[in-house]
Order: C-alpha cells, then sequence, then structure tokens
C-alpha cells in the first residue's frame, strides 16, 4: 500500500530531474527549440484542464489570453529596459494577475449559466480580442507587430533561461492539479460538472469554485504568453491571439485525458513534438490544417476519454484479476457469509408476516 | 446625424443575411443542443461553390442558390451522421462543439487547398449600381442581397410551419420526450434538421458572397459575430436570431459610421455581455424547453 502512495510524487521527481537534465546532454538547438514549444503547450493544456477538465466548462478562449500576455510582456518593455535579461521572467506573476483580472469579469457573466454559453463567449472573446490588436494601433501597432529588446544571453545556451522558467512553470501547474485533485476544491469541481444545480443545492460554492479554477487557468496561460513574445523576440496580432492555439490546447487535454494529472501533458508531448515534426516536413503547407482536423476528429470519435483514463481502466482492471486471483478464498468467503445472512434474514420477515 | 441613418440603413440591410445564417445555426442548436462551430465554414462554403459556379457556368447567385443549397444539405446530413451522432449521449453537448471545431478547420483546409487563400469576390453586372434616395445611398447589390435573404428566411417559415417534416422538427425543439413518444423519429429529424442548417448556410454564403470578398479564412470572422446573434436572441429561436442580427447588425454600422470602425468590432461582444448580464438566456431564450 505505501509503494503506491508514494508512486504518484516519485513520477513527479523522476520526470523533472529528467527534463532538468535534458539541456546538459548537448542538444541541438532545433531540438532544444522543440521542446520549450512543448512545454509552453504542457503549461497551457494542464491549466485548461483547471477549468475545462475539472469543472467542466470548455473555455474556448484561452488563446486570448495567451495574446494578452504576450502583449503585456511585449508593452511592458517598450517603456522598461532589459539589462540582465532576467527581467521579463520576474514580471511575470503580474502579467497573470493582470489576465485573471481582465477575465474575471467576463467569466463571472458567462459562467452564470450553462457551459454551452460559456464556450460562445470565450470563443467570441477570443475574436475581439484579436481584432482588437489589429486594430487600437496605438496601443498594440497593429499588423506591424512589436517587439521586444533581444535577451542578452549567449547564442551556445539561449534556449536555457526560457527552458527553465517553463519547467517551473509546469511543476506550478502540475502542484496545483495535484493539490486541487487531494482537496476539497476538486471534489467541489467535481460536483459542479456533474450536476451543478445539484451541487449548488448541497451547499457547494458554485459561483466561488468556478471562478477560482478559471483565473488561475488563464493567468498560467497568460503567463506563458508572455514567455512566448520574449522567446519570439518579436509578435504579430494573428500569432499571438490565434485560434489554433486554443484548439492545440484542448486537443492536447482530450487526447491525454481531461480531468487527470498527467493527461494533458503527455497529450502536449505526444502532439506538439508531433505537429512540429510535421510542420517542418510539410513545411507548413495547407495540407497541414487538414491533417491536424483528421487528428482531432479521430480522437475525438475512437478516443473521447483520453490515453490516460483508459491506461487506468485496463490497469486497474488487471489490478483486480491479480488479486482475485491470488486471494480467492479470503476476501470471498465474509461476503459469502454476508450473502448468506441476508438469505438467511428475508424468509424470517416472511414467517413473521 | 446622416451618418447615423446611414448606418441604420447599411445595418438593417446586412441584417438580412446574418439574420440567414444564424437561423440555421439556432436551428440546429434546438434540434440537437450542438452549438455548431462550424456554420460560418459552411457559408463560406457556400459562397466557394457559388463563386465557382459563377466563373465556371456563368451562373448568377441567385439562380445558384437552389444547387448549392441541395449539394449542401446532402454535406450536413453527412455531417452529422459520421461525426455527431457516433458521440455518446452524456457528454455530447461538450464533445459536439469541439467535433464542429475540427469540422471548421477541416473545411478551411480543404477550401484552402482547393481555391488557394487568395481572396475572391463575385464581380456580378450589378455589383457597383447604386441609387440615391433622400441623399442617403442604397447599393442595389445589398438591396438584393436583403432580398434574397427575406425570401429565403421565408421558405425557412414556411418549411417549418407549414409541413409535416417542419412540424416534427418543432416537436422535437419543443420537447424531445415527448416527440419521440408521439412517433418522432429524433435520429432521423436530427440528420435532416443538420442537413436543413447547412442548407440555410450555403443560401447564406450565396448572399454573402455577393456582399464581401472573402477568403478560406473568413469563417473566423464569421464565427463570433453568428454565435453572438444566437446568443443574443437566445439559443434555439428563430425570431430571436432574426433580431438578434438587426441588433448586431445595425448597432456595428452605427458605432463604425458614428464613432470609428475599430470598435464596431467590439460593439457585439459589449451588447452580447450586458444582455447576458441581465437575461443569462438570452432575449427570446427560455431556460425550460426550445422555443421556434
Amino acid at each position: 500500500m505505501s509503494s503506491r502512495r508514494y508512486a504518484g510524487p516519485l513520477r513527479g521527481v523522476v520526470f523533472f530531474a529528467l527534463l532538468a537534465s535534458l539541456p546538459s546532454f548537448n542538444l541541438a538547438h532545433w531540438v532544444l527549440n522543440i521542446l520549450v514549444f512543448t512545454l509552453m503547450y504542457a503549461v497551457m493544456s494542464s491549466s485548461w484542464n483547471l477549468v475545462g477538465g475539472f469543472a467542466g466548462y470548455p473555455s474556448l478562449g484561452h488563446a486570448a489570453f495567451f495574446g494578452i500576455g504576450a502583449y503585456a510582456m511585449a508593452l511592458w518593455f517598450q517603456h522598461h529596459a532589459i539589462h540582465s535579461g532576467y527581467e521579463p521572467f520576474l514580471l511575470l506573476p503580474l502579467v497573470g494577475l493582470l489576465a485573471a483580472a481582465i477575465g474575471l469579469p467576463v467569466a463571472v457573466i458567462a459562467m452564470r449559466t450553462r457551459s454551452d454559453v460559456f464556450a460562445i463567449v470565450t470563443i467570441t472573446l477570443l475574436f475581439v480580442t484579436q481584432t482588437l490588436a489589429f486594430n487600437l494601433r496605438g496601443l498594440t501597432n497593429g499588423a506591424q507587430g512589436l517587439s521586444i529588446a533581444a535577451p542578452p544571453f549567449s547564442a551556445g545556451t539561449f534556449e536555457r533561461p526560457f527552458y527553465y522558467t517553463l519547467i517551473v512553470l509546469l511543476a506550478l501547474a502540475m502542484g496545483i492539479t495535484f493539490g486541487v485533485m487531494r482537496s476539497k476544491l476538486g471534489l467541489s469541481l467535481a460536483a459542479v460538472r456533474a450536476d451543478e444545480d445539484k451541487a449548488r443545492g448541497i451547499g457547494v460554492r458554485v459561483l466561488g469554485v468556478k471562478l477560482l479554477s478559471f483565473s488561475v487557468s488563464v493567468g498560467l496561460t497568460a503567463m506563458v504568453g508572455g514567455i512566448w513574445a520574449y522567446y519570439e523576440g518579436f509578435i504579430y496580432p494573428q500569432f499571438a491571439v490565434d485560434p489554433l492555439v486554443t484548439i492545440a490546447i484542448v486537443l492536447m487535454t482530450f487526447l491525454g485525458g481531461r480531468a487527470t494529472l498527467w493527461g494533458p501533458v503527455l497529450g502536449a508531448f505526444i502532439l506538439e513534438t508531433g505537429q512540429q515534426t510535421l510542420a517542418y516536413s510539410l513545411g507548413g503547407s495547407q495540407f497541414y490544417l487538414i491533417a491536424y482536423a483528421m487528428v482531432f476528429l479521430l480522437v475525438m470519435l475512437l478516443m473521447p476519454r483520453g490515453i490516460v483514463p483508459s491506461i487506468q481502466d485496463r490497469l486497474r482492471q488487471r489490478r483486480r484479476r491479480i488479486e482475485v486471483d491470488a486471494g480467492a478464498p479470503r476476501p470471498s468467503s465474509p461476503r459469502m457469509t454476508r450473502s448468506s445472512d441476508t438469505r438467511s434474514s428475508v424468509p424470517a420477515l416472511k414467517g413473521h408476516g | 446625424m446622416h451618418a447615423l441613418i446611414q448606418g441604420i440603413i447599411l445595418g438593417v440591410l446586412t441584417a438580412g443575411v446574418y439574420a440567414l445564417m444564424a437561423s440555421g445555426q439556432t436551428l440546429i442548436f434546438g434540434i440537437m443542443k450542438v452549438v455548431n462551430l462550424a456554420q460560418g465554414a459552411m457559408v463560406i462554403l457556400g459562397a466557394y461553390l457559388s463563386y465557382q459556379l459563377f466563373t465556371s457556368f456563368g451562373i448568377d447567385p441567385l439562380l445558384a442558390i437552389p444547387i448549392t443549397t441541395v449539394a449542401m444539405f446532402i454535406l450536413g446530413v453527412a455531417v452529422q451522421l459520421l461525426f455527431l451522432r457516433p458521440l455518446k449521449a452524456e457528454d455530447r453537448s461538450e464533445l459536439s462543439l469541439l467535433v464542429t471545431f475540427a469540422v471548421a478547420l477541416l473545411l478551411e483546409g480543404i477550401m484552402s487547398v482547393t481555391w488557394k487563400t487568395s481572396v475572391r469576390s463575385i464581380n456580378t453586372g450589378y455589383a457597383n449600381s447604386s441609387w440615391t434616395v433622400f441623399g442617403y445611398q442604397i447599393t442595389l447589390v445589398r438591396l438584393w442581397a436583403f432580398l434574397l435573404s427575406i425570401a429565403a428566411l421565408l421558405v425557412l417559415y414556411l418549411l417549418l410551419n407549414r409541413t409535416r417534416f417542419g412540424r416534427a422538427i418543432r416537436a422535437t425543439v419543443q420537447n424531445p420526450e415527448s416527440a419521440r413518444l408521439l412517433g418522432v423519429e429524433s435520429s432521423r429529424v436530427s440528420a435532416l434538421g443538420f442537413g436543413l442548417g447547412a442548407a440555410t448556410a450555403a443560401a447564406a454564403g450565396s448572399v454573402y458572397g455577393l456582399l464581401y470578398p472573402f477568403n478560406s479564412g473568413s469563417h473566423y470572422d464569421l464565427i463570433s459575430r453568428l454565435l453572438s446573434i444566437v446568443l443574443l436572441g437566445g439559443l434555439g429561436s428563430i425570431g430571436g436570431a432574426v433580431v438578434g442580427a438587426l441588433i448586431v447588425s445595425t448597432s456595428s454600422a452605427v458605432v463604425a459610421s458614428a464613432i470609428s470602425p475599430s470598435w464596431s468590432e467590439m460593439t457585439f461582444f459589449v451588447i452580447l455581455l450586458l444582455v447576458l448580464l441581465i437575461r443569462p438566456q438570452g432575449l427570446f431564450g427560455t431556460t425550460a424547453r426550445g422555443a421556434i
């Protein structure tokens, strides 16, 4: 029993130790580049999972908050100089708070009713944000985009600061998820997902937990947006606020498994590495979109619950079978007596009648 | 003042085509409780079909409508059978959102492979003629588009209110269980209803192609606007979709002409949030059952 209790945290420690040691293997820049993007998506799908997976409110507007984070970062460093190169990373918590503050009023209105309405309002928010990024030229410089001063990191180890910051963010996102799953908050969110009216009836603070999970989720997403802006050095509205980012996050979470700790991360590692290699080989042609949509449809139709829950079910079944095979006489004997008790009580009752 | 009235005229004329698109979307929601994110992509596909018929065979978009609606009706039924019917009932409403989004991407990909991504427009002989009435400009093509949309909406209305199939649809929207008990085959109604929604998208696409230049990515511009209209009017209510279209498109046009075009894209979102704040179910939506 005790070995199973420590298996979860141990898995986490091994995973993060492995991730942290990867850059010391002198990987090529393009490999590290793929890893940086994979980590970005792992953080974002983990945080999407908090609201889309656990609360059952599928947000289609997370790309808007990614963009808000990116623009917040770019705008701040229009007016502030970068000396050591690490200032943008220190700004990240503020970027997250800003996004949460922008998202909260929208969520208060959109989360009052059903999840369909929420999905519609969030996707509308996404396109409105994109249009604003194009139109508010005084602030965002419109289609010309914004640039951030290049970080003074040496070319040989350029990716590392971004990579390690993203590992910290992923640990944060997964730590929050782990905490949620072990706490009353997780139970409340599961109740909201299963039946919101009943949850409210038994005293769950429905709106509170939904809003909390939404703000944490969009805050983390905006922080990734900020890192992305600094990493790219140049942002354009169509890439900063891109519906495909939303789609990717959602797809990764669904592929790996909603409302699980490892599902979104697994989905991100499978899809983002696959996507980047596909983009290299197909050269970003139009067929890429078709292939992407087909993968999406296949996942939805063939494996709507995702990889992790499917494997967990398989393992649980096997474990039960092993338990039954190994200790067949012992667990079955008390059950036998109990059932014989009830059986004997029925005629007794009848006799009384 | 002149700009304001010009804005209102423009908005009302444009509202017709949006009402047509949104009525298909709200119909699909009413029947299946599916928010169809592919409606915009189907409109653009309709526009491309009508563009192709015009450039290859010289068929006027108006005359192309019967052809494109039939083609898109078949496509809609196929999409429902292939991608939506297999979903399990317990999480259909959540998964269908994502499945229709994937269908939208698939259609966008197919369109950009078939017609490339350059912007197309349908230039009919009457595209640039206009009248001036009391100093207000009315372009012929917009008036034409408006009348066409009204005619298509009228056909939809008659179909829903004067035929057996329409009665089955209305019954399903109002109370799916009772409809099933009374012998309405709900799976058939769902497939045909999705087809009907796609057919209205095709009709709207022909009109849209007359009004605006478009490319395969244009459906992104439509999605948010259409969804806002549908939510504003109340999910599942066709009358609500028409009123929602009028509100959204006149307010955008008025803001564009009176304040600045930059903010006009923002207008409908603000209106949407305000309406949802006061009436979470939309203007004509009901929480208990569908309304047609």
